[in-house]
């Protein structure tokens, strides 16, 4: 059990990173990460949804009629996001308010739905819940790499305090849509470096 | 007030200014993952385009005759995707009766859109920025065309460099990525002719 954990933390946080390996959930993580604050939210968020989605569609795997498995993976995730939504304008609204249809847009993040059908569906509960859950440490992780570069070089703060010791011009394109493109890109690249030295990946 | 935005202005700005994917970043996955061919990648954008103007006029109207009369507001996103998913169905079911040549070209894409990040997106923003009737329409219109835009202009680039010689790693998405962003930043040239938020 204990080897397994240690598989699904290792394999869904690093090896087989959903946005830098699997290239899954790129809307979300570009979109708001011009802000280290709103990353951390929106990955806890989609933490939150992935762990509980899993959980509930394994408790459920063997009652789901097979072909109407995806409405029903679906339904389960819009719940879950409801949830994070109204947490969200009940506790943080000026958040909830800058990641606007973002939140709403967790429903159709392809990672939710990834580790349903690629792990919940055939897996028990527990360690289905413990893969959603390290999915979404492993997409958290890539928004604020993302967001650190991007708040930093663009607004000189951190999480919202002024860190800008050396006193440089701020860079206003990292703020704008263009940087994320090209962080993630660059990120891509390093990653399936080490990964796959000598072969790329073909899409 | 957003109502007073003329349409076409609105359906301008989502085609140049506030492009779907170029600055909204939604529909990524199928953009990025179907975009090696110039001709399927056309044929999935006319798709978006198709599903994004059913879906927005009729989650308009939903939310307009169901959800606020009601007062179901907190159970929008639920009803706003099974909607999609309905219609998509629905779209896919008419045309294999009506339209079979169509229904071979597209067919193979219309489930996909059901997840695509962009068509919940454009009905959630036009929640949000409150538009009326006709705005929507074009709202809807104007996204799937400049989701449709910039599919294919990815896709054709992709596939003149598709012989070029990469660094290593960085060939498929790390590439597109890359393009991407050339490409958005080239957009934000129109951003003075038009600003919607």
């Amino acid at each position: 059990m204990a080897e397994k954990i240690k598989e699904v933390i290792s394999r869904n946080v690093w090896k087989e990173n959903q946005v830098l390996r699997q290239i899954l959930g790129i809307c979300s993580s570009l979109a708001v990460t011009n802000l280290m604050t709103n990353s951390l939210v929106m990955g806890l968020g989609l933490t939150f949804v992935t762990a509980f989605s899993s959980l509930t569609i394994s408790l459920l795997r063997n009652a789901i009629p097979h072909r109407i498995r995806m409405i029903v993976q679906t339904l389960i995730i819009a719940a879950y996001v409801i949830l994070v939504d109204i947490f969200l304008k009940a506790n943080m609204t000026d958040i909830s308010n800058a990641l606007g249809p973002y939140v709403g847009l967790i429903i159709t993040n392809c990672i939710i739905m990834g580790r349903a059908e690629a792990y919940a569906q055939k897996n028990p509960p527990l360690i289905s819940m413990l893969d959603g859950f390290f999915a979404g440490i492993g997409y958290t992780v890539v928004l604020l790499i993302i967001s650190l570069f991007r708040e930093y070089l663009g607004f000189g703060t951190i999480f919202g305090f002024d860190a800008n010791f050396l006193g440089f011009e701020t860079w206003t394109i990292m703020v704008m849509p263009p940087a994320a493109f090209f962080l993630i890109g660059a990120l891509i690249w390093i990653t399936s470096n080490i990964f796959a030295p000598g072969k790329g990946k073909k899409s | 007030m957003t109502t007073d935005i003329n349409p076409l202005v609105i359906f301008f700005a989502s085609i140049l200014t506030s492009n779907m994917i170029l600055s909204n970043f939604l529909g990524m996955c199928s953009y990025i993952s179907i975009s090696g061919e110039y001709k399927t990648a056309s044929s999935l954008g006319k798709s978006v385009t198709l599903v994004m103007v059913f879906t927005t006029v009729l989650n308009y109207w939903v939310y307009k005759l169901v959800i606020v009369p009601l007062g179901l507001e907190y159970l929008q996103y639920i009803l706003f995707i099974m909607i999609i998913a309905a219609s998509v169905q629905i779209i896919e079911m008419a045309m294999d009766r009506l339209l079979p040549d169509l229904h071979v070209k597209l067919g193979i894409f219309l489930p996909l859109i059901t997840v695509n990040c962009a068509i919940l997106g454009t009905t959630l923003f036009m929640v949000i920025r409150d538009y009326n009737f006709v705005q929507s329409i074009l709202f809807g219109l104007g996204s799937g065309l400049g989701w449709w835009l910039a599919i294919s202009a990815l896709a054709a680039i992709r596939e003149k460099m598709a012989k070029t010689k990469l660094p290593r790693g960085l060939e498929g998405p790390g590439i597109a990525f890359i393009i991407t962003g050339i490409m958005a930043l080239a957009f934000i040239g129109f951003s003075g002719i038009f600003t919607i938020t």
